[in-house]
């Protein structure tokens, strides 16, 4: 197979899954078993293609000219193969989480949950291997629209209305404002490529370029930049595996991994490192990821609070990126994967603290530890890369950013990260300390506590992901490597 | 006329038989009783009229112009009729139109229209095809007229061809006010006819921009947009449309949403450029003056839309908006633009009969087009609401649809324009964005409200589905692939505004 096959094969066998999985759905182990087949085979195919572009190979194929000049191409680089690889890999591991979470709640319509699921990880892979701005807009609807009867999926009024939240805002600002960036870009410059060093400079200058980035910016509302960021948390009336792979995974890297291509592949890095009116991106970012920490704190919904440290993490990848230089777009990439699995490992595990005990408030949730010792330690593990703790993943990616700010000449914003990070510290480490320390409410002095855990694919999933963050801080040079040459025009 | 006789070339006189077939068909049609051979006999002359218009189109495109004298008599004295890039796109779009709807009509008139009056539906069907192809065709201003009248005058009849009351009212408003465009129209001719001496349109083209300040040309300007403009349904002239196409029988809706309007924006096209390209007011041209009304009428249009509780309403709202968007590229004055307007009446004529088409198979099965009555239909009518979805996601502009090539297009001549066009772009975005909201009502409230519990799952009979979802591929294969369309769109906005000959 050649690697253009691969590519479209990269779409098509979701998709192929898909109707599968409809075809399946009167069988419940013939349909799961579908889906592990489906996302092995995409991860298969996804990982092959990873030595092409690691030997400098930028893979291309163009599938169809819409109107002269525009066409629907698939272009691989660097960044799009590693958020594919994450997509792909983690899409195995949520599935066999699904096949637990999802039988142990005994939830409704599972056969419309694994279709829109495989229709989701298609339009992901679109996203991640588009090769021009419309491409990308195409998946990037996709990925909004398969996702929303997920998000609703429980059909209760409070889904519907969080689904309604979910869409409204990214449909709105992805219309609203994203469309019209790519159209004045094309107007513009002529072109919609990605193309190494940024198609703008030359064409844009001074409040413009600001204005335009801005566009971009609150266009990619998946990036969740504040104060578009309600529909993240909107979203978590979605049952857990979705919460899990969408939207740790999936749907916000699409949205922060858009930030990263356009900074990168249509400005340029030495449009946004010279031309003062872009910076307000790097304060944006700031205040988001200040303010959505601040915010995680006061909840004490565990996957309201997760979603608020969620989107305060993407905004460590939307300040890397706006630094403009080298090392900031490295760390921002980087981050990309690291909190993928920090926080599809939190996901899970409230997940399965949900399945197992049926609780969904922090305050309720004093010596759950006891009860279920091997979610709470990974939960641990996952939040330790989170905040940035070695020997685990997060670590590097937030050090390289704030190196990047060093270089950058943004003082300030080390600053910040700091204190970003004990705040991160403040929100997520109470939940396991407190799960550790104190005795279940209901357990007996002297006697020991019962252990009830989740269903064993749960657990499974869990301990894969969380070995991963291990795993990946001692990878995280091969990350570096991978990743330095998208920066290749960069004032560094 | 060329009557068949020993020396009878087809061929040669497709043009006239384009129009005469119809016409012709139509008296005969009345004689046919029952539910199947009226209609039959209507979906053969339908078929001609596909493959002359084609037939037309192919020689156009690969020949030029074609100008039929009638009777032999040359113009300007004679009547003449003339085919050229722009006016064979909208024939065939027209007679298409009429060969996809009719199949639909088969299934859903039998359940709108009473058994006893099946003949007569046909016959008004074939005359308003007749008015329609006439008006597109002739080359002639007072015939112009005539076709107008005979399209008018049929389509009161089909307006009122169901059995709901109210359709009465609707088409004695759209009478009044059809009346009033026919009669500003003549107005027009009049008008023309007095300073010129002449009636041909080719003629008058040539004789029109020595006398283009004068009084008269300006005041049969006004008339003629303003006339046109009733007829279009654009704002603030569309009163008509919401109940004209809600109250009247489905198959009525399909069709002429379609093709009525679509006419309607082929004439406006055809007197802006054509005749009164070289009018202008202050120092804009004629056909910049459509342009504030259009925007206003893709406006509220679609936030009219957004509001309604009947979806056949909804829809025709949603019509009046997508008339702006077309007026918008004429308005502005660009061969981009209205190449955005051309390629916006054969895109709208898809994804409009496929989501009216929808309408009537939920009518069949539901006994009505509330938004209430949707609750559930996901299920209950899986395939017509996937029909509706992907045809909604038409209407909206999403890439690969063929609303997103219009509207890109349309777009991109703006821009041109400068500022201004900044402008226009944020208000078509907006509009984007309310298309959303009101093609999402029905789409949350088909697929995330259980249907009633007794309620069967019943699909709509093939008759409906084939058409539907024809029109529905179609959306999607001059989505991906634009290069016909825009192709001949462009073509034919060159030949309007002079350019390349």
């Amino acid at each position: 197979m050649t690697v253009e096959t691969q590519i479209l094969a990269a779409i098509f066998v979701p998709l192929a899954g898909m109707v599968l999985i409809g075809l399946t759905g009167r069988w419940p182990n013939l349909r799961e078993a579908v889906t592990l087949l489906t996302a092995t085979v995409n991860a298969i195919n996804v990982w092959t293609i990873l030595p092409v572009v690691l030997d400098g190979g930028r893979p291309m194929v163009a599938v169809l000219e819409i109107m002269p000049g525009l066409p629907l191409k698939f272009e691989i680089e660097p960044l799009g193969m590693m958020f594919a690889i994450i997509a792909a890999t983690l899409w195995i591991v949520n599935s066999i989480y699904s096949i637990g979470y999802m039988r142990g709640n005994k939830e409704i319509r599972q056969t419309r949950f694994y279709a829109c699921f495989a229709l989701a990880i298609s339009g992901a892979m679109g996203v991640a291997f588009a090769g021009n701005l419309l491409t990308l807009f195409i998946f990037y609807e996709v990925l909004t629209l398969s996702t929303y009867p997920l998000v609703t999926h429980k059909e209760t009024e409070e889904a519907r209305r969080g689904g309604r939240t979910y869409l409204g805002i990214l449909i709105a600002t992805s219309i609203g404002l994203q469309l019209p960036a790519i159209i004045w870009t094309y107007n513009l410059t002529g072109t919609m490529d990605f193309q190494p060093g940024g198609i703008l400079i030359g064409h844009v200058q001074g409040l413009t370029a600001g204005l335009l980035l801005a566009l971009y910016m609150y266009g990619i509302g998946k990036a969740a930049l504040m104060p578009i960021h309600r529909w993240l948390p909107a979203a978590m009336v979605a049952p857990t595996p979705v919460s899990a792979l969408l939207h740790a995974v999936a749907v916000v890297k699409a949205g922060v991994f858009t930030v990263i291509k356009v900074i990168v592949y249509v400005f340029g890095l030495d449009l946004i490192s010279t031309e003062p009116s872009t910076n307000w991106l790097v304060y944006a970012a700031a205040i988001t990821l200040t303010l959505a920490s601040l915010i995680a704190m006061q909840q004490d919904n565990l996957k309201r609070r997760l979603a608020y440290s969620t989107v305060s993490q993407l905004s460590y990848v939307i300040l890397g990126a706006a630094l403009g230089v080298a090392m900031g777009v490295v760390g921002a990439g980087m981050h990309i994967a690291m909190h993928a699995a920090g926080k599809i490992t939190l996901f899970f595990c409230a997940g399965a603290i949900y399945v197992a005990a049926h609780k969904t408030e922090i305050s309720d949730m004093k010596g759950l530890g006891r009860v279920m010792p091997v979610t709470m330690f990974c939960f641990m593990i996952g939040a330790l890369s989170v905040i940035g703790v070695p020997p685990l993943g997060g670590s590097w990616s937030k050090t390289l950013i704030m190196l990047g700010a060093a270089d950058a000449g943004f003082q300030l914003m080390i600053g910040v990260l700091i204190l970003s990070s004990l705040l991160n510290v403040a929100y997520l480490m109470p939940i396991p300390l407190r799960g550790f320390l104190f005795r279940p409410p209901g357990a007996k002095d002297g006697e020991p506590v019962k252990i009830h855990e989740a269903p064993v694919a749960c657990l499974i999933a869990i301990v894969i992901t969380s070995i991963l963050c291990v795993v990946l801080f001692f990878a995280a040079d091969h990350i570096h490597d991978m990743l330095l040459p998208i920066t290749v025009g960069a004032a560094s | 006329m060329a009557t068949a006789s020993a020396g009878f070339d087809l061929m040669a006189n497709l043009p006239a038989l384009q129009v005469a077939v119809p016409l012709i068909a139509a008296p005969v049609c009345i004689f046919l009783r029952g539910r199947n051979a009226p209609w039959a006999f209507a979906l053969l002359i339908s078929l001609f009229c596909l493959w002359a218009s084609w037939t037309l189109l192919q020689s156009v495109l690969a020949d030029g112009r074609i100008s039929y004298h009638m009777g032999g008599w040359a113009p300007p004295v004679g009547i003449e009729y003339a085919v050229d890039k722009v006016n064979a796109f909208v024939l065939l779009i027209v007679s298409m139109i009429s060969v996809i709807a009719l199949p639909y009509a088969r299934a859903a008139a039998v359940r709108e229209v009473p058994l006893d009056k099946h003949h007569l539906f046909y016959t008004a069907w074939l005359l308003c095809l007749t008015g329609m192809l006439g008006i597109t065709i002739t080359g002639d201003a007072f015939n112009i007229f005539v076709f107008l009248e005979i399209s008018s005058l049929s389509t009161y009849v089909l307006i009122a061809s169901g059995r709901d009351p109210r359709a009465l009212t609707a088409s004695f408003n759209y009478l009044v006010l059809g009346t009033l465009g026919a009669t500003f129209i003549l107005i027009g001719v009049g008008l023309l006819y007095s300073v010129t001496g002449t009636l041909n349109i080719a003629d008058l083209s040539n004789r029109l921009p020595e006398i283009a300040d004068r009084r008269p040309v300006l005041a049969a300007a006004g008339f003629f947009t303003v006339g046109i403009a009733l007829k279009a349904a654009l704002f603030p002239a569309h009163f008509w449309l919401p109940n004209g196409y809600a109250y009247s029988p489905s198959p009525v809706a399909v069709f002429l949403s379609a093709t009525a309007t679509k006419v309607s924006i082929y004439l406006l096209l055809r007197v802006q450029f054509t005749l009164f390209g070289d009018v202008s007011i202050g120092e804009f041209a004629l056909a910049n003056t459509l342009l504030p009304f259009a925007l206003i009428a893709f406006i509220v249009g679609s936030a009219a839309a957004i509001f309604q509780q009947d979806m056949k309403r909804m829809l025709a709202w949603s019509s009046i908006a997508q008339i702006g968007y077309m007026v918008t590229g004429i308005g502005l004055g660009s061969v981009e633009g209205v190449t955005a307007g051309i390629v916006h009446l054969f895109n709208h004529a898809l994804m409009k009969a496929a989501l009216f088409m929808c309408m009537g198979a939920v009518f069949l099965r539901a006994g009505g087009v509330r938004l209430i009555r949707f609750e559930g239909m996901g299920r209950r009518m899986p395939l017509t609401m996937f029909a509706f979805v992907m045809a909604g996601l038409s209407l909206i502009g999403v890439p690969l649809t063929v609303g997103f090539v219009s509207k890109w297009q349309l777009v991109l001549a703006a821009l041109q324009t400068g500022p201004t066009g900044y402008f226009i772009t944020a208000m078509i975005m907006a509009s984007s964005l309310m298309a959303v909201i009101y093609v999402w009502r029905v789409v949350e409230v088909a697929y995330f409200r259980d249907p009633e519990p007794d309620a069967p799952r019943q699909e709509a009979p093939l008759m409906m589905l084939v058409p539907m979802y024809l029109l529905v591929i179609g959306c999607f294969w001059f989505g991906i692939d634009s290069e016909f369309t825009l192709g001949v769109a462009r073509d034919a906005a060159e030949q309007l505004m002079g350019i390349g000959q």
